[in-house]
């Protein structure tokens, strides 16, 4: 009798605690980044970036946030798989993610299917968003991005000739050289050298001799840091000086690193500078970063993923709720948010409309250039 | 294409073609021996790179010691990777000893991902290896000369540990009878290590120049030269050390000259490296150099 007493007690005891665990006291919140592979570098500062964003504002709608995260590894069918997993197993109200076009593309259709909203920090591709109401992104698109390189090769660099070099098996590289390729073209440039390479490749020096003999005024090549640190080094080793102009995915300490004073010079389009900040919300992410992290300065990633949490946590407030539907309309009506990138709105596109900067890499730093305004 | 281009084009070539021979050369002395593919190989590379890299950082040796380490403890890596994982499954059918070393792969590549991190560190290149030497309108790094000189080097210090040796006699005698071998009174098991030391300390060697040539290193790296490094191998004949070294000149060669004449093609010479193990498996699976084994 007494056996079975405290069977119960314990039975009963143990469902109740189970029963406690239903009550949701977290908003949950996925962070599908690549924390290893080729692009760890943009998922390890976002998340360093997030942890800053988390102290600064802790909860939403009475409830704490808490972000889960989980490992694309820089791999499309990886982000797929992580994207399903933070839906189906941790049951995330929605995701900031992933840093890259090709993951984000992956991972996006199911994100859309289960109607969670996510926000991409740093996809740039404009097939990220296009036909989707489930997917948003604070940065810029590429077609901008390809346009204001353009420029900058034409009007500012003078160069009336230029190289390609396309990673063909990343959607960013192959979208932002082909928006780059028309405008230089549209301005009256000649594309003089096209070549091609694929993600985790190391040597170029058959596609930068090929470069070499057609004399290029600027190397266009859009890419994520490794490669650019990589290919910027045989170019110069090989002898070929011609300015080489990037994307926004060169702003990673790494490209620095390991390019040495190799990538002195190289100016890309990206999302933002420390230096340029203007807005409240920069000045106090900044202030809170140099005390914290040996980098000394946040880039482009950290102070992205930051605004995609923030935004987030905004359209969550306006909505009141924390059913997708009613995050993804708020987002998509997102006017003037001060982030730290600048002042930013989303559309029913879910692309955001704000400036773009020019970095230059000068002294082993990311130097500010100028701003490029919408 | 001009004959300077050409030329360029060479001296990259010769230069990946011997890091591509180095690292096929441990490849194919294990399966020489124990007729198992190590497709852990190219992650010992990898280590191999970690630990130069961590005894220039930390120890603050200069670089012709912790490199001279770095092979060292790379050779004693490959050894415990022996004892500890591929002897206990000699006696055992061929396909265990397989998914043995895939799985010595993967544990080697999480380990180092959790224990140095994800994110690519750079590695240090000393300044004899940095000049660049301007000739004509050819531009190359010393270190593109350095690379097939200390390939050779090895190569023929390799050749007469296992032709002048008696421990090279006892790895040739294994490679074509083990049984026998144990049977005379050999110490087999000893033997086997040693050719793992060896077969080590070469990746290490190769992972090293790989490093100093492109000088960035991350867990993953190894994969890509482990997998090159294994179509030259197959190329030159599995088994044959001396082919193994012209498959990865051959090898290095065709991938540049690829992207040489056909740049449009340049995103397709990994699909082409492979499609070159297919074409040979299907045509000549013995390879340059290899004897027709009867197995």
């Amino acid at each position: 009798m007494k056996k079975g007493f405290i069977g119960a007690t314990i039975l009963v005891s143990s469902l109740l605690m189970s029963g406690l665990s239903f009550a949701a006291e977290t908003a949950k919140i996925g962070g599908w980044l690549p924390m290893t592979g080729a692009v760890a570098a943009y998922g390890q500062d976002a998340w360093a970036g997030i942890q800053i964003a988390m102290e600064m504002k802790a909860s939403v709608l009475g409830e704490k946030v808490e972000v889960v995260v989980a490992d694309t590894k820089s791999d499309k069918i990886e982000a797929a798989n992580a994207m399903s997993r933070l839906i189906e197993k941790e049951r995330v109200i929605a995701a900031i993610g992933e840093m890259i076009s090709g993951d984000t593309l992956a991972g996006g259709p199911i994100a859309e299917k289960a109607k969670i909203p996510v926000v991409s920090p740093t996809a740039t591709n404009p097939l990220v968003t296009q036909g989707k109401k489930y997917i948003f992104r604070v940065c810029f698109i590429d077609p901008v991005q390809g346009d204001v390189a353009a420029k900058y090769a034409f009007q500012t660099l003078k160069a009336k000739k230029a190289a390609l070099i396309v990673d063909r098996s990343q959607d960013y590289c192959v979208g932002l050289a082909k928006f780059f390729k028309d405008a230089f073209g549209k301005l009256g440039g000649k594309i003089v050298a096209e070549t091609f390479c694929v993600t985790e490749d190391k040597d170029f020096s058959a596609q930068l001799a090929t470069m070499k003999s057609s004399h290029p005024d600027v190397i266009y090549a859009p890419n994520y840091y490794s490669p650019v640190a990589l290919f910027t080094k045989q170019a110069r080793e090989l002898g070929i000086n011609a300015p080489v102009l990037s994307g926004d995915g060169a702003q990673a300490n790494e490209l620095i690193q390991i390019g040495g004073k190799e990538v002195e010079g190289v100016a890309f389009t990206g999302h933002f500078n420390a230096k340029a900040a203007t807005t409240k919300l920069a000045k106090d992410f900044i202030a809170r970063f140099e005390k914290k992290s040996r980098d000394k300065e946040p880039n482009a990633f950290h102070a992205l993923a930051a605004d995609a949490y923030f935004v987030l946590l905004d359209a969550i407030t306006r909505a009141k709720s924390t059913k997708g539907e009613a995050i993804r309309t708020a987002l998509a009506n997102t006017r003037d948010f001060e982030a730290i990138s600048g002042k930013l709105s989303i559309g029913e596109d879910g692309n955001a409309v704000k400036p773009m900067v020019i970095n230059v890499v000068k002294g082993g730093r990311f130097e500010y250039l100028t701003t490029i305004n919408p | 294409m001009t004959f300077q281009l050409f030329l360029q084009q060479l001296i990259n070539a010769v230069s990946l073609g011997s890091l591509y021979g180095l690292v096929a050369i441990g490849y194919t002395m294990v399966y020489g021996i124990l007729r198992l593919i190590n497709f852990a190989h190219g992650d010992v590379l990898m280590v191999g790179c970690y630990f130069a890299f961590y005894a220039t950082l930390i120890f603050s040796l200069p670089w012709y010691l912790s490199f001279f380490i770095a092979v060292f403890l790379t050779a004693v890596l490959g050894i415990a990777i022996d004892r500890g994982a591929y002897l206990p499954v000699r006696k055992a059918p061929r396909i265990s000893a397989l998914i043995t070393a895939i799985g010595v792969s993967f544990l080697l590549e999480n380990l180092a991902l959790v224990i140095f991190g994800g994110r690519p560190k750079a590695f240090y290149r000393p300044p004899l290896f940095s000049r660049v030497v301007a000739w004509g309108d050819l531009h190359f790094l010393t270190l593109s000369l350095w690379i097939p000189f200390i390939t050779l080097v090895l190569i023929l210090l390799l050749l007469l540990i296992i032709y002048r040796t008696r421990a090279g006699m006892a790895m040739r005698a294994i490679s074509r009878d083990m049984e026998t071998v144990r049977l005379m009174g050999a110490d087999v098991n000893r033997i086997i290590s040693m050719t793992f030391a060896l077969g080590s300390a070469l990746a290490a060697a190769g992972g090293i120049l790989w490093a100093l040539k492109f000088p960035q290193i991350d867990p993953y790296m190894g994969i890509i030269p482990g997998l090159k490094a294994f179509v030259a191998a197959v190329l030159g004949g599995i088994g044959n050390v001396i082919g193994a070294a012209l498959g990865g000149f051959l090898l290095g060669l065709l991938e540049i000259m690829l992207v040489a004449f056909m740049p449009s093609l340049g995103g397709y010479k990994d699909a082409f490296a492979f499609l070159i193990l297919i074409g040979i498996l299907l045509f000549r699976p013995a390879g340059m150099m290899g004897e027709k084994l009867p197995d």
